[in-house]
């Protein structure tokens, strides 16, 4: 009873661990800012990239995984300043510019770098509970999920800079003729959008086989979390990740990795379709 | 030759290219076949099935080629053999796949599962355990071949623990994981396919699971136990008709001639090879035929049951029932150390299946491709 227990606990963590981790970017760029950015995938590969290249270099896996979220960070403030912050005020046109990018990186490191690169390894081995044996690095991964959720709440809600950043977004010009630099705050949100994606591509890079393409295996889980979690980072991404890692967790239990597949595009169809808003514009209803 | 240097399987098929560049080059150095030099219209298929369809239209219609050489995935090869057929066509298949095309524009070099299944499995079964466990990717070649493990594990007497059909794309396996520790299976048949499915073998090494594994695509197409932190693969068993790690003094010399021409390659798979040994058979046959390129002409060879060669492998020779070629076929196992020995190998594998379920093109074309559950019509 306890094995099964836990056995599904574990499930349960993995999944939501997953879906937050993936969306946690996202949920900046996409559920805050509202910039469809399609080329959230490689970040996460950049990430993934630059802390095996670390790593490999003999920096430790800690450090590495900042170097990769700082790379992307960085990768994402040069694209916001050269492409993106012209394209605010366009919505539809963000999707075919972030898509091409998407395009031009992945083929870019395929051409540039090869076809894989090499890997890094898990760490901290594993342990038995009840008849079955646990990777611990997921339980690192879970951990990491919710301490990334953690401090952006803290730096939305109890910082100058979130402060600053959701009054931004919310009106500009009224933010503006207030005297924010509106232009900086974009850019300094995008920027820690693109790190947390890098951080996610880093935290799962040990676990993954590491090719140009694999931030495709993130980006419609990162989607369906954001869109069902709504335009809020921590109200939305938190009870969404919740939510769907107990679908996922229980169909792939049930009947395997296709019942899971299916159970959450399922979920997400009818979450839509009940809640366009998403489980934040729920939450925040009385107060709006 | 239509093969792909881009894409998502570019890791496999790069050498395929190469294989088919380095034999033309070799005959043309020496004479060419039947006096005339073989010209190669190389166009990249991009891993995308729709590619692979303007193009073979494209060098049959525009180009007018005399064969293709082409397809990776089976899903591209059941994309454009309609093509084939419908433009009369002659296509070789270099690569392993679920088996069963019956079809008579189509010669295929690559091994099928009776070749790779009914060698490796009742050899791991006779090792370790009557009790299998089949994790396989979610498409014709992960079903079908589903499917013939499950036939060959019956017919020596054992069971099924489980089966788990993954969507392609599918990247995190925890739940399959436990779902085989809870089946405590003694073989574990892994049927993954492409690189997002490939980061099971990691996550199951850091989740300690250590039942051996069976394979018939691992380390012979896209050399996991190259590209793997070891131990991620240790105790995996595949069965491979040639890998560069094959020890025979043939094997050495063609690795040897390889490097001479392509000193950057990662690594010689064994579509390489297979790929390689085509232009030899087509050269062969042509010559025989003296000299024609007609497809007919050269299917009357093939009828002889004779089309064989010294590769690097063994000796191969063309089935003419079904157009698939006899194979050598090798037991590799990876090590802690990610390095390869061979506990066994059988030489002179068949392609028995499709002949025996009564496919034989030498009377009869019926363009068409057959499961062990949808055999050839009686």
């Amino acid at each position: 009873m306890f094995d099964t227990a836990f056995g599904f606990l574990y499930q349960f963590g993995d999944a939501c661990a997953f879906l937050v981790l993936c969306a946690a970017g996202l949920a900046v760029i996409f559920g805050m800012m509202g910039v469809i950015n399609l080329a959230h995938g490689e970040f996460i590969m950049c990430g993934a990239y630059v802390t095996s290249a670390a790593a490999r270099a003999g920096v430790p896996l800690g450090f590495a995984i900042a170097c990769g979220a700082l790379a992307a960070g960085l990768a994402g403030v040069v694209l916001e300043r050269l492409i993106i912050h012209r394209l605010y005020e366009r919505p539809l046109d963000t999707i075919v510019a972030t898509w091409g990018i998407s395009l031009i990186v992945s083929q870019g490191t395929l051409i540039v770098l090869g076809p894989s690169m090499g890997a890094v390894g898990t760490p901290f081995g594993s342990v038995v509970v009840g008849g079955y044996s646990y990777s611990v690095y997921r339980f690192v991964l879970m951990a990491a999920a919710a301490l990334i959720l953690l401090a952006l709440y803290v730096l939305f809600t109890r910082t100058r800079f979130g402060e600053l950043a959701r009054a931004t977004i919310q009106v500009p010009h009224m933010a503006q003729a207030l005297g924010i630099n509106t232009g900086l705050i974009y850019t300094a949100t995008f920027g820690i959008g693109a790190a947390l994606a890098g951080a996610t591509g880093g935290l799962y890079a040990p676990t993954m086989t590491l090719v140009p393409t694999m931030g495709s295996q993130f980006i419609i889980e990162a989607f369906v979390t954001v869109v069902v979690g709504g335009g809020d980072v921590f109200l939305g991404t938190a009870p969404a990740g919740v939510f769907l890692g107990f679908i996922k967790a229980t169909m792939t239990t049930w009947e395997g990795q296709l019942a899971g597949q299916i159970g959450l595009l399922v979920a997400v169809i009818i979450v839509i379709r009940v809640l366009p808003r998403g489980v934040s514009g729920l939450l925040l209803r009385e107060r709006a | 030759m239509l093969e792909d240097q881009s894409g998502d399987f570019a890791l496999a098929t790069i050498g395929k290219v190469h294989g088919i560049q380095l034999a033309t080059d070799e005959i043309n150095a020496a004479g060419g076949i039947a006096g005339r030099k073989l010209e190669l219209v190389i166009y990249d298929t991009q891993s995308d099935n729709t590619r692979y369809q303007e193009f073979m239209r494209r060098v049959l219609q525009r180009d007018k080629v005399d064969a293709v050489f082409a397809g990776f995935s089976s899903a591209s090869r059941e994309a454009y053999r309609p093509i084939v057929d419908q433009l009369n066509g002659l296509a070789f298949y270099n690569n392993q796949y679920e088996g069963g095309v019956c079809d008579a524009h189509m010669i295929v070099t690559g091994a099928v599962p009776e070749q790779q299944f009914s060698t490796l499995i009742p050899w791991m079964m006779e090792k370790f355990g009557k009790h299998v466990y089949t994790i396989a990717a979610d498409y014709n070649f992960g079903q079908i071949s589903a499917e013939w493990v499950r036939n060959i594990v019956k017919e020596n007497g054992g069971t099924m623990a489980g089966e788990e059909f993954i969507p392609l794309g599918v990247s995190q396996f925890s739940s399959t994981i436990q779902n085989i520790q809870k089946a405590k299976p003694d073989v574990l048949i892994t049927l993954l396919v492409g690189a997002a499915q490939a980061s099971y073998y990691e996550q199951a090494a850091a989740a300690n699971l250590k039942v051996p594994m069976g394979s018939s695509v691992n380390v012979g197409q896209a050399y996991e136990h190259k590209r793997f932190k070891p131990p991620s693969l240790a105790n995996m068993y595949v069965t491979t008709n040639w890998i560069e790690e094959v020890p025979n003094e043939a094997s050495k010399a063609f690795v040897k001639k390889w490097h001479a021409k392509f000193p950057s390659e990662p690594y010689i798979n064994q579509e390489a090879e297979n790929s390689y040994i085509a232009v030899y058979l087509y050269k062969q046959m042509i010559e025989r035929a003296n000299g024609s390129t007609k497809r007919d002409d050269l299917r009357k060879i093939i009828a002889k049951g004779d089309v064989c060669m010294d590769a690097p492998e063994g000796k191969v020779c063309i089935d003419p029932k079904s157009q698939h070629m006899s194979h050598t076929i090798y037991l590799a196992k990876v090590n802690d150390d990610h390095s390869i020995s061979f506990p066994n190998e059988w030489s002179d594998i068949k392609p028995y299946w499709l002949g025996d379920a009564g496919c034989d093109l030498t009377k009869k074309n019926p363009n068409a491709q057959y499961t062990p559950s949808n055999p050839p019509p009686k």
